[in-house]
């Protein structure tokens, strides 16, 4: 893991389905500005710039490294653009903790975000060379075989989606940045909602956003000298695996299994669910709860379900998921990942408000992307490793 | 925790000017194939690629790539949207975590699908430039004409071009192009051969961390300094007859004394620009590859360019040698990567 | 309608026009003349009134009747929309001949606002007032090229630019490949091709010329067949284009003799009748529409034959 390192700043937009008010620049400047406010920082005590998203297709802007770099305070500094698909905030992150590890530097400022309202995610992700030789769908197309396939294989009821759809809704109401905000949310609510691609309803599917989110990533000297408590990097974690090949698991894949035995293992976790106090989760549909949970070791093969109707996934639960709200809550999607990982440092810092899970010491970060292909996960926990 | 970390292998297709028929993944997984052979080693502790999903006209070209390397059981991997040379850097900086020994890097491009020249206008700010228009030759030519205005002569373009060709004839993985001959400008002062060709092709180096290097190379060449550093954007906020960033990164990088020095210059100009900014003496041997002038696979060609420098030093023929990476328009990002025996 | 009763005489009208020849000729007096000199000038002022506050457009009083001093403040040209009416079908004698909003607009370092025309983009006439039409937006004045000193001189106001469209194309010449090309040519005789790997025995179809587990090349053809099993799926509700209706079924297809499933359409069954296990069968276009393309098989359909165990498909999920 080689040097501590510390996330010392959390900044965050405001979330919603079209931020105009603002331009690129200063959607990334008003999350970038209020990680270094919390740092007690300014530009000129950062060190280098990592920054993330998805596809440069969402934006048009290509390489929006070279664009940015005035914006981002990064000139004459080390700037990098991380991309791993939907897993590219939280691989942002670990680029960014890698820096700080290998001790190169001592304060990096990492910057993901998306501004999907320039364009059309639908469109962005369906664009596929011709000659293809199969249907390319969206992001719900591709996933719903999948789900299907588990509630299948471990004789889930049809409500289990509708009961987290409505837990990240009602926890997103006590989040301020949140995009979906939506008083009353209910089951009979999400339930009148149509099915988009069954086994997936409209209400069980992430927002599309304009959104970001940074932090301040810190050396151990830098993090003693920071004025609000830091989140200690105590595990990260990175995999990846084809997307299509023979015999490959896609319901479980491998990839998400062995990214959280080596951060648990680093972190010198065990038992999951009871030695981490929550964790931020990359569900963009809400299945993927009960499938994580299965897939991240929180319970066994077959129980993730169970996990999930129990409430123990709930914020007064016993192993609180996605308190923020969650990606069903708030989805630019570059930063998406980003976000998990922030929302878990700020829950171990003390610092998530109303969404604070009491006594939070140490939490999981999680973002998966591709074809549930691409993982990275981080473990933080309040105190030094 | 500081480990040393050098370039144990290098591999790279035979670049070509035309398309070949290959998609991005066939052009790369045969250097794959052949680092992995030369390396003998089947399995890396990280994994970590540049592309551009413009070039290849659709997202997530990375995505299918990662068939080439044998991804099972997972691995531990990462991509960066810019040349290999930055993914080679994130790597340099994974192995010195102390966990992992080895890495696998690699880069790749397929210019010759699309429009290159206007493709790199999208990379420009979104309000004030894309909007215009202006291509890549274009801003490349009004640094020329900066950089000729501060005292330099059109003939000296010329005569960088020429070596570049000559050097890209011997060398069987670059282009055959001709001397340059009497020909119009691209955009003034630029002439055609000023200019990078359009290229396919792909890069892979393997690194590897202490022992663990010595054991796969007999000469490793050891990474003694590696650095990057990006200046402004707006070309109206910079003095274009210099490369602010490149000397930056070269005194951060200790680039002194080198033998030979493998430059990502895809316009002649920027050779003698980033031979004034690294401060490079007079003796020491620049891009005898042909560099970018003579191949350039956007996306490969910076980590040609450090496969390069340390093919010099795994063959035994220089001590010390220099590989520089550059992306964004007229030499806005550069990174300098010294290697030693 | 009913019918005009026949037995009255048709109504005896007349065209008249009251139109003063040349238009009238006004003095418009120290106050108004400045305002309307700096406009002709491209400048909007105010005049501060006794009290304090900048009168726009200036008169010679306030609205409590109070003189106005002789200070004009420049005001502008950035202003706020205090309030705004739509007329979808506008009049002859309206500034603009294309849906449109009246807008009271404060410039900024004004207490007061002008009634002028806002234009808000092209609506057919009849639409209803567009969400981004609200009290409180920024707007400017735009100019017309020649003034004359005249309220006109103004053509109307204008949203302050928010949003810029950024066209954005990019063309390609792409080449499929050789692993690709040679599985199309393959479908373009009607056969499906993959290859076999040499380490893991394994079967693509279609072919990649690697094994993305081994990372090795892969040379060994193999024909398989057009039959094959739906592992999962999922019923679309959005409509696209490739399909036949709405809802359609997008599968998972395990051809026979293939060891990798394959993302297709499933038709020929109500969607809600598709099942995992379900066995299915290439529908090809007529031979003579064939070409390098998958588009050759139109979708897959079941074939009747009797469900595969989920045992027998839990492995390729």
């Amino acid at each position: 893991m080689g040097e501590p390192c510390a996330v010392i700043g959390v900044g965050q937009t405001e979330y919603r389905t079209k931020r105009t008010d603002v331009s690129i620049a200063g959607l990334v400047r008003e999350a970038a500005l209020r990680a270094l406010e919390d740092a007690g920082l300014t530009f000129k005590d950062i060190d280098a710039v990592v920054i993330g998203k998805a596809p440069d297709l969402f934006e048009g802007v290509m390489m929006p490294e070279a664009y940015l770099a005035d914006a981002l305070g990064a000139r004459g500094k080390p700037m990098i653009r991380v991309h791993t698909a939907g897993s590219v905030g939280g691989s942002t992150a670990l680029v960014a903790a890698s820096l700080v590890q290998a001790g190169v530097h001592d304060r990096v400022l990492v910057v993901a975000w998306e501004k999907q309202s320039e364009s059309n995610a639908t469109w962005a992700l369906s664009t596929h060379p011709p000659l293809s030789p199969t249907i390319v769908v969206g992001a719900g197309g591709y996933f719903a075989p999948h789900i299907r396939a588990y509630m299948r294989r471990t004789g889930a009821p049809d409500h289990i989606g509708t009961l987290v759809a409505v837990k990240d809704r009602q926890n997103a109401l006590k989040n301020p940045y949140a995009h979906l905000r939506i008083p009353g949310i209910s089951r009979e609510m999400v339930e009148s909602t149509p099915m988009l691609w069954e086994p997936i309803r409209y209400l069980e599917t992430c927002p599309s956003s304009d959104g970001a989110a940074a932090m301040v990533l810190a050396s151990e000297s830098a993090a003693r000298r920071a004025p609000n408590p830091p989140a200690w990097v105590h595990g990260t974690a990175m995999r990846s695996e084809p997307i299509f090949f023979a015999g490959r698991d896609t319901v479980s894949p491998q990839a998400g299994k062995d990214c959280a035995a080596d951060v648990y293992r680093q972190a010198g976790i065990t038992d999951p669910r009871r030695e981490l106090d929550c964790a931020e989760v990359y569900v963009p549909f809400s299945w993927y709860e009960p499938m994580w949970l299965e897939n991240l070791g929180f319970c066994g093969e077959g129980e993730g379900w169970k996990l999930t109707e129990s409430g123990a996934t709930g914020l007064d639960g016993d192993i609180p998921w996605n308190a923020s709200g969650g990606v069903l809550s708030s989805n630019p999607i570059g930063a998406s990942g980003l976000i998990r990982f922030a929302e878990a440092a700020l829950q171990v810092r003390g610092l998530a408000g109303e969404h604070q899970v009491e006594g939070a010491r140490r939490a999981l970060g999680h973002a998966y992307g591709g074809g549930a292909q691409f993982y990275a996960m981080w473990v933080v926990g309040s105190d030094r490793p | 925790m500081s480990r040393d970390v050098a370039v144990v292998a290098f591999a790279q297709t035979k670049h070509t000017g035309e398309d070949a028929g290959l998609t991005e993944v066939e052009l790369l997984a045969p250097v794959i194939t052949e680092i992995k052979q030369a390396t003998g080693l089947n399995r890396f502790g990280f994994t970590c690629s540049g592309s551009l999903d413009y070039l290849a006209g659709a997202p997530f070209s990375f995505v299918s790539a990662l068939d080439t390397v044998g991804a099972w059981p997972p691995i531990s991997e990462s991509h960066v949207e810019m040349d290999g040379a930055w993914a080679l850097y994130e790597a340099w900086a994974r192995l010195r975590h102390g966990d992992v020994d080895t890495a696998l890097v690699y880069g790749f491009g397929k210019s010759t699908q699309g429009s290159l020249r206007e493709l790199m206008t999208l990379q420009l700010d979104p309000y004030y430039l894309a909007p215009l228009g202006p291509d890549q030759v274009s801003l490349a030519a009004l640094q020329a004409r900066a950089f000729l205005d501060a005292g330099h002569k059109e003939d000296d373009l010329r005569a960088v071009a020429a070596r570049s060709r000559a050097a890209g004839r011997a060398n069987p993985y670059a282009l055959d192009l001709p001397d340059p001959a009497d020909e119009g400008y691209e955009v003034a002062p630029l002439r055609p051969h000023d200019c990078a060709p359009i290229t396919d092709g792909a890069a892979a180096v393997v690194l590897a961390a202490g022992d663990r290097a010595r054991e796969l190379s007999e000469r490793p060449a050891w990474i003694r300094g590696i650095d990057h550093r990006i200046e402004a954007h707006s070309l109206g906020a910079r003095d274009l007859s210099r490369s602010e960033s490149a000397a930056l990164a070269a005194e951060r990088a200790g680039a002194r004394d080198v033998e030979v020095a493998e430059l990502h210059a895809q316009f002649s100009h920027e050779e003698l620009m980033l031979r004034e900014a690294i401060g490079l003496a007079d003796g020491v041997r620049v891009n005898p590859s042909g560099g970018p002038l003579a191949a350039n696979p956007v996306m490969a060609t910076g980590l040609i360019r450090i496969g390069e420098a340390a093919s010099w030093i795994h063959r035994g023929e220089a001590r010390r040698t220099l590989g520089h990476a550059a992306s964004g328009p007229c030499l806005q990002h550069n990174l300098v990567c010294v290697l030693e025996a | 309608m009913p019918s005009e009763p026949s037995d009255r005489s048709e109504p005896l009208v007349a065209e008249h026009v009251l139109e003063f020849p040349g238009g009238y000729t006004r003095s418009v007096g120290p106050v108004i003349g400045r305002f309307l000199t700096e406009l002709r000038d491209g400048r909007l002022v105010g005049v501060r009134t006794a009290s304090g506050g900048v009168l726009f457009p200036p008169a010679e009083y306030d609205a409590d009747g109070e003189a106005v001093t002789d200070e004009y403040v420049e005001v502008g040209p950035g202003g706020t929309v205090t309030s705004w009416s739509w007329v979808s079908r506008p009049r002859a004698t309206h500034p603009l001949d294309r849906p449109f909003a009246w807008a009271l607009i404060r410039p900024d370092g004004a207490d007061t606002a002008l009634l002028h025309a806002l234009d808000v983009g092209t609506f057919e006439p009849g639409a209803d007032p567009p969400r981004s039409l609200r009290t409180g937006m920024r707007v400017r004045p735009s100019f017309r090229a020649e003034r004359t000193g005249s309220i006109r001189d103004i053509a109307c106001f204008r949203p302050d630019v928010t949003m810029i469209t950024a066209p954005s194309r990019a063309e390609y010449r792409l080449n499929a490949g050789r692993a690709l090309t040679r599985f199309l040519d393959g479908v373009s005789e009607g056969r499906l091709l993959g290859h076999r790997c040499d380490v893991c025995g394994k079967v693509y179809v279609p072919m990649r010329g690697l094994c993305p587990v081994d990372g090795v090349p892969t040379t060994e053809e193999v024909e398989v067949a057009d039959t094959g099993t739906v592992t999962t799926f999922a019923v679309n509700n959005i409509p696209d284009p490739r399909a036949p209706q709405v809802p359609f079924v997008s599968a998972y297809i395990l051809l026979d003799g293939s060891d990798i499933s394959l993302l297709a359409l499933v038709a020929g069954i109500d969607a809600d009748r598709v099942r995992m296990g379900m066995r299915v069968k290439a529908a090809w276009k007529p031979r003579e529409e064939w070409g390098r393309t998958m588009e050759n098989i139109r979708w897959f359909e079941p074939t009747g034959e009797p469900d595969v165990p989920f045992d027998a498909i839990k492995e390729y999920l």
